[in-house]
């Protein structure tokens, strides 16, 4: 039992410190401490992540298969806890002045942040479903942290309902296999379904299973939540919404079709690319007519996701390499954005508006070359790194044979450019008009400063991610 | 020393056309100059210490793609060190030339910067041309071919004020366009036969190739014929040959001096340097050098019937030189390629000295160009006079009949003519027949230029006339250089080019057996030759001529094809037939030369209202004439405004309309659409939200039903 324990060590710290936390703050300060859980949290996040990240070794398997902790499992939590503590230390200095920083909020974040570990390394339906319930909850309670808003209680509600839907999709995709696999554990739905032989009950499940993991990382057709609740939820939240779910998600789903599903590519090949397909041309073509940056960045995470699907839908060990790294260079790029994003404001309120932007590069040139660096990395403009992005995940799925994807893929590339591009006409070219107030705080400056850089730096040799994602791919397709 | 001479134009060309703002514009044009004279004495040097072996000088190895490899190499051979003489001393005085000529033009604005420039693309034109004289390979070859293409479009449109300008420099490079297309399928054509596209792989396989056949479309040629055929096609372009010589008379539009070295002495002459070069081929190929012979002689023939009537003094020259350039094809056509580059080589300096000298005259008119306004200049500008006096006695060919002392063109023009009628074949006979006449109208025209320029009473404005000034010294030092080539030219190797069989073997370095003793005569006739002392060097030439007449049949020619720079094939015995040409042909040049003296003489000096009366009574046939037998109109009804129409086509409705269409229809029709049509499926209610996941589903589960790994 230690053993079992042992494996799953820094869920159980968060999981303590959570609880720990919350009880002291309700009795003690209250929202007084929202800044102080702040840093510790993330400090905490940030800790545990190295903790993961450094913590080598073989696979362990813990709690009878349910969990397991391999070198995936570990690339995923690394990426995912570090996302999250760089969001919060992000989401400070906004939440403070708007009055939002309740103590709850780091602490939902750590709550959620256990919750997609376990994602990603569940052995079992059941205790993926754990994991993606604490997670789903979490987020949703944040999504409408902002309790007098309308639009963020609407977001938060949406959320919760169309979340309920998708949770319901895969539970009945789950007991579909359980009943036509007798059994949750996926060594032993792969044993049902192996071979390329499956059985129709199976397949069904397998779609539902798709269907309600699909929602979590907004594929479309299951993405119509993610423009509301981007727009209604408080940016900072946005801003975590885009990154640490996304790669916990990714990663969930990479594990349940390799490890449960592994014998039959060829099937959920086709549902990946039709998601993929369809993400990729929805999330351009709806971003066109975004004028508000918060749902164009929805969007443009929709068609990311995309991309990232179409990484996987190789089913290729290149493949989910190709993803993980995919999934970190978008998770850099999202943070820069964001820490952008939220700069944005005029007289003391936040602006979302694009053309606010008209000749920002007059009044802020670095911070504009900046942005300009993030958006043209998006777009996958050579040679920032964005581009190698979408240049993995396009040679994977050229080197499984779906050259038409790939084609499909650089198509959509061109049409998600021009929303980026857009902004940077506005940025240097638009026409003069009320400026924006420039916020200064020297957190999110770095951020900027440093996610843009990255981008920049990273060409020589992805500051070695291409190896850290190959061998946790190695770990998970055998 | 050979690396030099070719590459001393291209650094004077990047000097002068780049560094002219560090270094000054009259030190730029210096430098370009001195370069071409440093070139220019170089090749002398390697023309006199030439032993007629071909040797080959590696410069960089170039290419190596699949079975492709070729060297950047210069071949020297005698054809080679003829034509870089040629063009590195005509090239060397025009660039001395142009000093005076170009100093100041109301074409550009005040203080505007245009001589570096003009020296430039002469440098640059300069070394384009060595390149292609001294290629080892048909893409060097081309290369240069090109090269000399672009420089020949840069300098015609050099007035680039002048829309006139700007339509002849597109012309001239769209219509050799045409040729270039034929030449670059005769590469090709060889590349796929012989899988290399260097000269001595081509030329050893040729007798192989002789036997092979070329299969396109279904039907087979046979090869050598194809390729010579392709080949030639190019050589009519670069050399303004029939159907593609349209461009030639509207280069004009470029500065005189440009006429004068591009297309009258060198680059014109690339066509026929070609044929020659590629004589091995030509040697297997009769029906293919039928063609050439009736193509030059037709060139000859028409060119010179244009040139009849034309008042615009740089283009009674200009169809002049189109006029030998046919004369010349008719030489290697007939397969006396040495007849046909004696001809190239005098051509060069009396051309290019009638060039020169018009250019001092246009200089002395304020660039006025029509004869008509001309008349009685010959006091004015008394050097300018007696220099066109010396190019035309040389292009219309005076000299003392059946013996070999005359001007340059009088013995190579001979040579030719002899050459057609000994070709003993129908198209010899025609080719000899057209080339007298056009002898006749030569003169005729050459001798009408001279008496309404510089005899008769001035019919130009008076103030004109009386600013009438002799040009520079720059100018006139190249007019007595070349003046003394088209006087000399002609004697001195009258013997290697065209006299007994042997020596023009030994000349061109083809192995014979009476090779050695040959060999030497020549050598100490052209050492004195050196020394200055050209009439006895041309007797000690001529002289053994008459001797060894006898002699030359027992020469067995035992040379393969591409030993030696040009190729006669064992059966060809033209220009031995050709020496032995009975007195009446071998006089008939001089008399048809005498008829058109005489009647020029009659009509502009005698009874100057002669020349219009007849005009009018013969009034179609003078407008034809006129309209250069309406070949442009001919052209421009059928080609010019086909093409055009097709690229009004391709632009308005192709480009236009499909593609730019095509894509903002899609940029800003198609995408946009369907934006507004995801703007209006996120209405933000969320039962539709709902209702589109059970919708994906839906799609997916029925997708796996119909296609999945269930079935």
């Amino acid at each position: 039992m230690s053993y079992n324990l042992s494996v799953i060590l820094p869920e159980i710290v968060i999981s303590v410190y959570v609880m720990g936390a919350l009880l002291v703050a309700v009795y003690t300060g209250k929202d007084k401490l929202g800044p102080a859980l702040v840093w510790i949290t993330s400090a905490l996040l940030a800790i545990c992540g190295l903790w993961v990240a450094f913590s080598t070794g073989e696979t362990h398997i813990a709690f009878g298969g349910m969990i397991i902790d391999d070198a995936f499992a570990r690339f995923a939590k690394a990426v995912t806890l570090f996302s999250a503590a760089a969001i919060l230390l992000m989401s400070e200095g906004y939440m403070a002045r708007r009055g939002l920083l309740r103590f709850e909020y780091p602490l939902l974040v750590a709550l959620a942040s256990v919750g997609m570990m376990v994602m990603v390394s569940a052995g079992d339906l059941m205790a993926l479903y754990m994991g993606l319930e604490l997670q789903s909850l979490s987020v949703y309670v944040i999504a409408a942290l902002r309790r007098d808003s309308i639009r963020s209680t609407e977001a938060g509600l949406k959320y919760f309902v169309l979340g309920s839907l998708s949770s319901g999709l895969l539970l009945y995709g789950a007991s579909l296999t359980y009943g036509f696999a007798g059994t949750t554990l996926f060594p032993g739905i792969i044993e049902a379904a192996g071979a390329g032989r499956i059985p129709l009950g199976l397949l069904f499940g397998l779609v539902f299973v798709a269907a309600g993991m699909a929602f979590k990382i907004s594929a479309a057709p299951f993405h119509m939540w993610t423009p509301d609740v981007y727009e209604g939820s408080p940016t900072p939240v946005t801003a975590f919404f885009a990154t640490a779910p996304k790669v916990a998600a990714t990663a969930m789903i990479a594990r349940v079709l390799f490890d449960a599903f592994g014998g039959v590519v060829a099937d959920w090949q086709q549902i990946l690319a039709f998601l993929s397909v369809v993400s990729m041309f929805l999330g351009g073509i709806a971003a066109i007519g975004q004028r508000n940056i918060k749902r164009l960045m929805a969007y443009s995470s929709i068609a990311h996701m995309g991309y990232a699907l179409m990484g996987l839908a190789a089913g290729t060990p290149f493949g989910v390499q190709s993803m993980l790294v995919y999934m970190v260079i978008y998770v850099v790029m999202n943070v820069g954005t964001f820490a952008f994003i939220l700069t944005m404001e005029r007289a003391g309120t936040p602006v979302t508006d694009i053309r606010a932007l008209n000749m920002y590069s007059r009044a802020e040139p670095l911070r504009a070359l900046a942005m300009l660096v993030l958006l043209f990395s998006l777009a996958g403009v050579p040679p920032l790194v964005g581009f190698f992005a979408k240049f993995y995940v396009l040679s994977a799925a050229v080197q499984a044979g779906l050259g038409w994807l790939a084609v499909l893929g650089v198509i959509a590339a061109v049409i998600n450019a021009f929303y980026y591009i857009r902004i940077v006409y506005y940025m240097y070219f638009g026409e003069e008009g009320e400026g924006l107030e420039t916020q200064g705080s020297p957190v999110l400056w770095g951020f900027l400063m440093v996610s843009a850089a990255a981008m920049v730096l990273g060409v020589v040799n992805l500051f070695g991610i291409e190896a850290m994602a190959e061998a946790a791919a190695a770990s998970l397709v055998l | 020393m050979e690396t030099i001479i070719l590459f001393a134009p291209l650094v004077g060309a990047l000097i002068c056309g780049f560094g002219w703002r560090l270094i000054g514009e009259a030190a730029a044009q210096w430098t370009a100059t001195g370069l071409l004279g440093l070139a220019c004495l170089l090749s002398w040097i390697v023309f006199f210490g030439f032993e007629g072996e071909t040797r080959q000088i590696e410069i960089l190895r170039w290419i190596e793609s699949g079975s492709l490899s070729t060297d950047w190499a210069i071949r020297l051979d005698r054809l080679t060190a003829i034509m870089l003489i040629v063009i590195t001393t005509v090239s060397a005085l025009v660039h001395l030339y142009s000093f005076g000529y170009m100093a100041h033009d109301e074409n550009f604005r005040e203080g505007e910067s245009y001589r570096p420039r003009f020296f430039a693309y002469l440098s640059f034109f300069t070394f384009a041309m060595l390149m292609l004289v001294t290629a080892d390979n048909l893409l060097q070859l081309f290369f240069g071919w090109e090269g000399v293409g672009l420089a020949s479009y840069l300098l015609i449109g050099f007035y680039f004020r002048k829309p006139s300008a700007n339509a002849a420099a597109i012309k001239a490079f769209v219509v050799n366009r045409v040729g270039d297309f034929g030449f670059l399928l005769g590469i090709f054509a060889l590349f796929l036969l012989v899988d290399s596209i260097n000269l001595d792989t081509i030329f050893a396989a040729v007798p192989e190739l002789a036997t092979q056949e070329l299969v396109f479309l279904g039907m087979s040629f046979e090869a050598v014929e194809i390729v010579a055929l392709l080949l030639f096609v190019g050589a009519m372009g670069k050399s303004a040959q029939l159907f593609l010589h349209t461009w030639l008379p509207d280069a004009m539009e470029g500065p005189t001096p440009v006429s004068a070295l591009i297309h009258a002495a060198t680059m014109v002459t690339a066509g026929v340097f070609l044929v020659c070069r590629m004589s091995p081929i030509f040697e297997f190929a009769p029906d293919a050098k039928t063609f050439v012979v009736i193509i030059g002689a037709s060139t000859a023939f028409f060119a010179a019937t244009v040139g009849l009537v034309q008042n615009d003094i740089k283009r009674v020259i200009a169809y002049s030189t189109c006029s030998q350039l046919g004369y010349m094809f008719v030489a290697a056509g007939v397969g006396v390629y040495s007849a046909a580059m004696f001809h190239l080589f005098t051509h060069a300096f009396f051309k290019a000295l009638l060039f020169l000298g018009a250019g001092s005259v246009i200089h002395a008119m304020h660039h006025q160009q029509d004869m008509r306004y001309y008349g009685g200049l010959r006091r004015k500008i008394p050097y300018t006079f007696w220099a066109m006096m010396i190019g035309t006695l040389a292009i219309t060919g005076v000299g003392i009949p059946l013996t070999h002392i005359g001007f340059a063109g009088f013995l190579s023009k001979d040579a030719i003519i002899e050459s057609a009628w000994g070709a003993h074949t129908g198209v010899g006979t025609y080719a000899f027949w057209a080339l007298v006449v056009s002898a006749a109208m030569t003169s005729f025209y050459s001798w009408r230029l001279i008496f309404m320029t510089f005899f008769g009473t001035p019919r130009g404005p008076k103030k004109v006339h009386d600013h009438a000034h002799e040009s520079p010294m720059t100018m006139l030092a190249p007019l007595g250089v070349l003046s003394l080539g088209a006087v000399l030219a002609g004697m001195i190797w009258f013997g290697p080019f065209f006299g007994e069989h042997a020596r023009v073997a030994a000349f061109f370095g083809i192995p014979t057996e009476a090779h050695a003793e040959v060999e030497e005569g020549l050598g100490a006739a052209v050492e004195e030759a050196t020394e200055g002392h050209g009439e006895e060097a041309a007797e000690a030439l001529t002289e053994p001529v008459a001797e060894g007449e006898e002699a030359h049949e027992t020469a067995a020619v035992a040379a393969l094809p591409g030993e030696g720079a040009i190729y006669m094939a064992p059966d060809n015995h033209v220009m031995d037939e050709a020496h032995h040409a009975p007195v009446w042909v071998k006089v008939s040049a001089f008399v048809a030369m005498l008829l058109g003296l005489g009647l020029a003489l009659a009509m502009y000096i005698r009874r100057p209202e002669l020349p219009s009366a007849w005009a009018a009574t013969q009034p179609p046939l003078y407008r034809f004439l006129l309209n250069k037998w309406y070949f442009d109109e001919i052209y421009d009804a059928t080609f010019v405004r086909g093409a055009k129409g097709l690229g009004r086509f391709l632009w308005k409705r192709g480009d236009g309309t499909v593609i730019d269409g095509g894509i903002n229809g899609l940029a800003m029709g198609i995408v946009p659409y369907f934006t507004r049509l995801a703007g209006r499926v996120q209405s933000g209610y969320l039962f539709h939200y709902a209702f589109a996941m059970v919708i994906g589903v839906a799609v997916l589960i029925t997708w796996m039903t119909l296609f999945g790994g269930a079935r």
